[in-house]
Formats: C-alpha cells, sequence, structure tokens
C-alpha cells in the first residue's frame, strides 16, 4: 500500500471520528478518498474540511450532478476539494431528489455559486438559500435540464429564420434522420459473436 | 477609338509582357494624350474592386476560429488578397461564421448580418457551421448557419486547414467576379 493511499486512510478514519453523525461512508477507491454525506449536515461538513488544521481543503474545484433514474434519490451532488497545504484531494456527495433542495454552500466557498447554478441548470436539483439560482448555460427561455436521463438527445425545439416574420423563430424539432449509432464491433451494441482479436484470449490449449 | 479590352479585366484576363502588352499601354498612353480619359466596362471595374478587397467581420465562434486566425497571420496571410478583419458589421462586405452555431448565439448572428451593409457574403467555416456536424443531433445546436442567413461559399472539415479557408476566400473572389453585378 502506497504511501498516499496509507494517507488517505488516514484522512478518512479522522473524518469519521470528527463527524461520525454527518458522514454516512468513507471509501477509498482507486487512489481516491470519497465520503457521503448527510444532506441536511453539507455545510457543516464542507465547512469543517476547510477549517480543520488537518485538512485545509481551501478550494472547492468543481460542483456537479448525477442522475440514477433507478434509484429513489434519483440525484447526487458531487462536491470535488483541494487542500494545497496537505497535497491531496476530496469528493464528498449528498444524494436528493426532484424536489428536496441541498442546502447551498455559497457562504462557505465563494465559487460555489455559479457551479450550483450549472447544476441547477443541467439537472434541476434545487438549491436552498442560493443568492441568485438562475440558468446560466441554455438559451434564455429554455425548458427542462438537459443532463437528466430522461432529457431527450435532440431536445424539443429548433431554430431557423424566418423570412416573413423578418426574424429567428422556435419550432418542433423535425429531423430529416434518425441518429443512428454505427459501432457495430462494439460489444454494448447488440454484437454478440466473436469480436476481432478473441481469439488470442481462447489460446491453443 | 473605342473600349480598350484589357485594361480592368482583372488578372485573369491581363496580357502577359511582351510586345502586345507594350502596344496595349501605348494605345491607352495615346488615349489619355488625346481624350483625357479612357473607358472600361464598369461592371468588371467594380468587381475588381470589391474582389480585391473584402474586409470579413470577424465571427469566430469555436475551434475554427483558431484556423481562421491561423490564415489572418503571417504564414499564409490573407491580407494579400485584400481581406483585412473588422470588428464592426457596418464596415464589413463578408461574414467569416467559424464554428458551432448555438441556439442562444443564433439571433445574434442574424442581427449582426442584417446590420453588415449591401453588398455582403458568407462564408460558412467548418463542419458545424455547414451542418451541425459533430453536434447534429445536440439539444443546443443550429444544424447549419444556412437555417439562419444565406451561405455563399461552405468550407469542409472538422477543422479546414488555414489553407482551406484561403481556397474558400479564392472561390468567393471567383464566385463575385462571375456573377457579380452592381446590385446584388
Amino acid at each position: 500500500m502506497s504511501q498516499a493511499h496509507q494517507a488517505l486512510q488516514e484522512l478518512g478514519e479522522y473524518l469519521r471520528a470528527a463527524l461520525p453523525q454527518d458522514i454516512l461512508s468513507v471509501e477509498v477507491a482507486k487512489g481516491e478518498l470519497a465520503l457521503v454525506a448527510q444532506r441536511s449536515a453539507i455545510v457543516k461538513v464542507l465547512t469543517f474540511l476547510r477549517d480543520d488544521a488537518n485538512c485545509q481543503f481551501k478550494q472547492l474545484m468543481d460542483v456537479c450532478g448525477v442522475d440514477f433514474p433507478s434509484r429513489e434519490q434519483r440525484f447526487e451532488v458531487v462536491y470535488n476539494l483541494l487542500s494545497l497545504k496537505q497535497n491531496q484531494r476530496i469528493r464528498v456527495k449528498v444524494c436528493t431528489d426532484e424536489s428536496t433542495p441541498v442546502p447551498s454552500v455559497c457562504g462557505v466557498f465563494s465559487s460555489a455559486n455559479w457551479f450550483e447554478r450549472e447544476t441547477w441548470d443541467m439537472f434541476g436539483i434545487p438549491f436552498a438559500d442560493h443568492p441568485d439560482l438562475r440558468r446560466i448555460l441554455t438559451d434564455y427561455g429554455f425548458e427542462g435540464h438537459p443532463l437528466r436521463k430522461d432529457f431527450p438527445l435532440s431536445g424539443y425545439v429548433e431554430l431557423r429564420y424566418d423570412d416573413e416574420q423578418k426574424r429567428v423563430v422556435y419550432e418542433p424539432v423535425k429531423l430529416t434522420q434518425e441518429f443512428r449509432g454505427f459501432d457495430f464491433l462494439s460489444p454494448w451494441e447488440g454484437y454478440a459473436g466473436p469480436l476481432p482479436g478473441d481469439e488470442k484470449a481462447e489460446g491453443k490449449k | 477609338m473605342g473600349v480598350i479590352k484589357g485594361v480592368a479585366l482583372g488578372p485573369d484576363h491581363a496580357l502577359p509582357p511582351g510586345a502586345d502588352q507594350d502596344a496595349l499601354l501605348a494605345a491607352v498612353g495615346d488615349e489619355i494624350q488625346d481624350k483625357g480619359f479612357v473607358l472600361a466596362n464598369v461592371d468588371k471595374l467594380v468587381n475588381w474592386a470589391r474582389t480585391g478587397s473584402m474586409w470579413p467581420m470577424t465571427f469566430g465562434l469555436a475551434c475554427c476560429a483558431i484556423e481562421m486566425i491561423h490564415s489572418y497571420c503571417s504564414r499564409y496571410d490573407l491580407d494579400r488578397f485584400g481581406v483585412v478583419p473588422r470588428a464592426s458589421p457596418r464596415q464589413s462586405d463578408l461574414i467569416i461564421v467559424s464554428g458551432t452555431l448555438t441556439n442562444k448565439m443564433a439571433p445574434a448572428l442574424r442581427k449582426v448580418y442584417d446590420q453588415m451593409s449591401e453588398p455582403r457574403w458568407v462564408i460558412s467555416m467548418g463542419s458545424c457551421a455547414n451542418g451541425g456536424g459533430y453536434y447534429h443531433y445536440g439539444y443546443s445546436v443550429v444544424r447549419g448557419v444556412d437555417r439562419i442567413i444565406p451561405v455563399d461559399v461552405y468550407v469542409p472539415g472538422c477543422p479546414p486547414s488555414a489553407e482551406a479557408l484561403v481556397y474558400g476566400v479564392m472561390q468567393l473572389q471567383k464566385k463575385i467576379k462571375r456573377t457579380g453585378t452592381l446590385f446584388r
């Protein structure tokens, strides 16, 4: 076990001991430390990670969402933190659904403002007490949340310049050809036969 | 003496250096001496002037813009053709749409195009501008800028090389010379 791995393991144990009620699970996988926190305690957990002398995670690198439609609480919000002092990274996750807001961490990391707006825009995850929760990337008047698994690939509207109205108009999407996948060799696309190179694995016995 | 051919017809019709050219130049000189003016085809003259100074509106949208910048820079140097990028649509004759046109940007592109003064031309550069390209099935991308503005020359590639864009500009010059009239 490498030294970095050992350090992450120790940090995980330390956090579990320091915040026993607020951290649901701690895991070191593929050389990265990930912990799942209580949704209601996310502000407390991130404040601890920022201010504690053994952590010093002063930088919030990213906030993003993940959609798992099969789960009861379908969304995960992921916070990636960096500590330059300790030369370590940590990932904090909380679970939520469409209607349950996650407490905003803008008060802890000011960079969370736009990250949370992006997460709201792409997944429709609401954040409680956010100072300015608007869309940030998609078109003005856009409807839906495009990174949700149930959002159609080509969306709902497309644009065209109308010569009579003298302006750009929105219309329902009309594709001349449906989207097709051409990766016939991929084992995930339904080809069941032997793939090129498989014979090497069989070998001569 | 009537109209002197071969003066303002552009480089394609110019006489090569030699006895013929000397005779022509001497004839032009004599005519100016004699009458004080020369006659030429006005539309050809206008086309020559237009093709010699096409000022494009810069409309770099994505990675294709990098290749467009390369063709402006010293290695390919579009300035040799009198192609000088302008930052104002009022001063430009040409708009080079280079990159992915998103739904959010489309009304802005149309507005810029409407602000350009006539005559105006459009070059669509790269797969995304030509027909959506990689993002053809995306929810936020216009499937070709010709849905928004009329296009004269399509430059294919992802991204097209700087040479390809220079070739596209030359094709547009050819098109203007062939079809261009006083009023477009």
